[in-house]
């Protein structure tokens, strides 16, 4: 600590809680009120029901988080396989050519989502790549937005990764192949979990390009959001950011177990 | 320590050592490697014998650790060739050369299990169960860690985890085992004994080649059957380790290997007599010192080790030399002087001292045996 006395430290804690509990706390604790709400006129909700949550249930909801978790674990996957594979491949070429790829890797991700979407129905609204209207656009814009965060995670930790793990492996006979599978993926696995989750919750959230190509029919939280309170259904839109919610921390706690487990042995 | 029968055969051929459990030569063919523009290994040519330890050493930066990893394979020479037993290597990918390696932070594969970490070689080669749980048991027997082997690496201590690191690369029965500063990050009490189990290591296997790299002259002069000294990228000197240090081939080995004083002289008379010692002249002072065929006339130096100088003179220690007293260093079992001889520091450990010693910047006299020196020809850089 760099605050001794005693009134010093309280005071930077009080500072912390106000800032934490406004910027934080206090959206969610709101979404989670009017997710509750039967009417919000006042200062606080004139009452509470579920009412909002079995209608999202019987309605769109289901299909919805079906949606979303279907195009998250596969854009993420093929973005870690993808990742995994061009940090790997990178590290063998010479510095140069590596920046200049590292650099288009990251291109993806400093555009605005928007444009990434609108770039895609364009370029896919003709034969031969017709992808227009398929639930695959989707997939690929999730794709291109999330794959720069897991190469640039993979990258990290393969350089952390001292070359003498690699090297030894290789004298003591182990071939390319089987260092890959024995030494250097399990000594990335903790940065390929890392990549693996945080893709999955980028993905979970993604509105911007989504809403741009999004077939009907494979509808995603963020966008069935989107559209409930964009017709004025506040309520039931607060209820399925709850979902999305929920879902997405279940989704990240799982993997930080696994990861844990992983680090452990 | 080579296996006689053994001794230079280039042309052994593998399965042969095998069977006998005898390791292969190295044989370093004007080897060069370059990064870029920057040379940092001129051609090197040296041979290591089978079962012979070569220890490399040299200051930072001299090339130790870019020649061993010459023969590993991580580094492409520019030119010349490697040749292991009669394979030429050269070409070969590092998994195909036979090798154990082990460097200096262990680096045990940190989520495989002891016994795992040793049986990784073997099952990367693919041998059989029966063979890699044998071959485990032996060689974690042979490190004296048998008890450890369900533990994980983070649960050892640094010498133990070296000790798996060379059990590791013992498992696969390497032809050559490459050893790159393998203790250099342990305590100096650990690191004492490690040498001494390295030794017992080597007598139980004594088939095995092993480069060892350090730039510890202790662990280097106790282990080693050859040194090879390395500067700038080039060997310095390379002769069997006794005789190295007592017969150094130039200034720098001198140097390098136990801090030897160095003494210009001028030399009056060739070698004569049984001894082959000269007699070469320090300021007024004659010496006898032993001859690398010098002529009279010759300027030279006069090597003389700091425990090999005396404060008193007997019939043995003839040599005398005088010195002006600038510090005394006293460490519990060896006190070290230092003194100026005509301009010249010169390094004295004496493990007894008179009852009296001379206040410091009074003329002291010292002596020393004709027999203990030897006379080292300046460097010629280039
Ligand atoms: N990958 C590299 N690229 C460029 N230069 C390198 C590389 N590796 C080593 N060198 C240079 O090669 C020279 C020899 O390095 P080397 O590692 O062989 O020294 P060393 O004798 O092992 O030193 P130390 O005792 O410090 O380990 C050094 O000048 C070093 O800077
Ligand atoms: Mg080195």
């Amino acid at each position: 600590m760099l605050v001794w006395s005693r009134p010093g430290r309280m005071l930077i804690w009080a500072v912390f809680a106000l800032l934490f509990g406004v910027l934080f706390l206090a959206p969610l604790a709101v979404i989670l009120l009017s997710s509750l709400a039967e009417q919000w006129n006042g200062v606080l909700p004139s009452g509470l029901t579920i009412e909002h949550y079995s209608n999202v249930v019987r309605g769109a909801a289901w299909n919805a988080v079906n949606a979303s978790l279907i195009t998250g674990f596969l854009a993420s996957a093929l973005a870690l396989v993808s990742g995994t594979w061009a940090a790997l491949a990178l590290r063998v070429q010479d510095a140069t050519l590596a920046r200049v790829l590292g650099v288009l890797f990251f291109i993806p991700s400093a555009v605005p989502s928007v444009s990434v979407g609108l770039g895609l129905l364009v370029a896919f609204s003709h034969p031969p790549l017709l992808l227009n209207g398929t639930i695959a656009i989707v997939m690929v814009a999730h794709f291109v937005l999330i794959s720069a965060f897991t190469f640039g995670n993979v990258s990290a930790g393969l350089a952390r990764l001292s070359p003498d793990f690699e090297q030894v492996a290789s004298s003591l006979g182990a071939r390319p192949a089987y260092r890959l599978w024995h030494v250097t993926l399990p000594l990335l696995a903790p940065y390929l979990v890392a990549a693996f989750g945080l893709s999955f919750a980028l993905s979970m959230g993604e509105l911007g390009a989504t809403v741009m190509v999004y077939p009907p029919g494979w509808v995603t939280l963020p966008v069935s959001i989107f559209s409930l309170t964009d017709r004025g259904d506040v309520f039931a839109g607060a209820a399925l950011t709850m979902v999305l919610v929920a879902v997405t921390l279940v989704l990240l706690l799982g993997l930080e177990r696994v990861a844990g487990r992983q680090t452990r042995s | 320590m080579s296996v006689p029968a053994f001794t230079g055969s280039n042309v052994m051929d593998v399965d042969a050592a095998k069977i006998r459990g005898a390791g292969s030569n190295v044989h370093f063919d004007k080897v060069s490697v370059a990064y870029g523009a920057h040379v940092v290994l001129h051609p090197l040519t040296l041979d290591i014998a089978p079962g012979e330890i070569l220890a490399m050493i040299g200051p930072s930066g001299s090339g130790k650790t870019t020649a061993l990893r010459a023969v590993a394979g991580f580094v492409r020479p520019a030119s010349g060739r490697i040749r292991i037993g009669a394979t030429d290597v050269t070409d070969l990918p590092p998994y195909e050369r036979g090798l154990g390696m082990v460097v200096q932070n262990y680096a045990l594969f940190p989520h495989m299990r002891v016994e795992d970490n040793v049986a990784f070689g073997l099952r990367a080669q693919g041998a059989d169960k029966a063979l890699i749980g044998e071959r485990v048991k032996d060689s974690l027997a042979t490190v004296g860690m048998s008890g450890f082997s369900k533990r994980y690496p983070r649960e050892l201590s640094g010498g133990q985890q070296q000790r798996v690191a060379i059990a590791r690369a013992l498992a696969v029965r390497p032809r050559v085992l490459l050893l790159d500063e393998p203790l250099s990050a342990l305590d100096a009490q650990i690191r004492r004994n490690m040498v001494e189990e390295i030794a017992k290591l080597h007598r139980d296997l004594p088939g095995l080649t092993i480069l060892y790299v350090t730039h510890d002259q202790t662990e280097a002069l106790t282990l080693a059957d050859k040194i090879a000294i390395m500067r700038d990228g080039r060997v310095s000197s390379h002769g069997p380790t006794a005789e190295l240090y007592r017969r150094p081939p130039n200034r720098f080995t001198a140097e390098f290997l136990g801090r030897a004083n160095l003494l210009p002289v001028t030399v009056a008379e060739g070698a004569a007599g049984p001894k082959g010692l000269a007699t070469a002249k320090l300021g007024d002072a004659v010496l006898a010192g032993v001859a690398r065929g010098e002529k009279p006339g010759d300027k030279t130096l006069l090597c003389i080790r700091p425990q090999h100088l005396s404060l008193t003179g007997d019939e043995e220690h003839t040599n005398r030399i005088v010195g002006t007293l600038r510090e005394v260093h006293w460490q519990g079992e060896l006190t070290h002087l230092v003194l100026d001889v005509d301009g010249t520091p010169v390094r004295v450990s004496a493990t007894r001292l008179p009852v009296s010693l001379p206040e410091r910047g009074s003329a002291m006299p010292l002596f020393f045996t004709p027999g203990d020196t030897s006379l080292v020809p300046e460097d010629v850089r280039g």
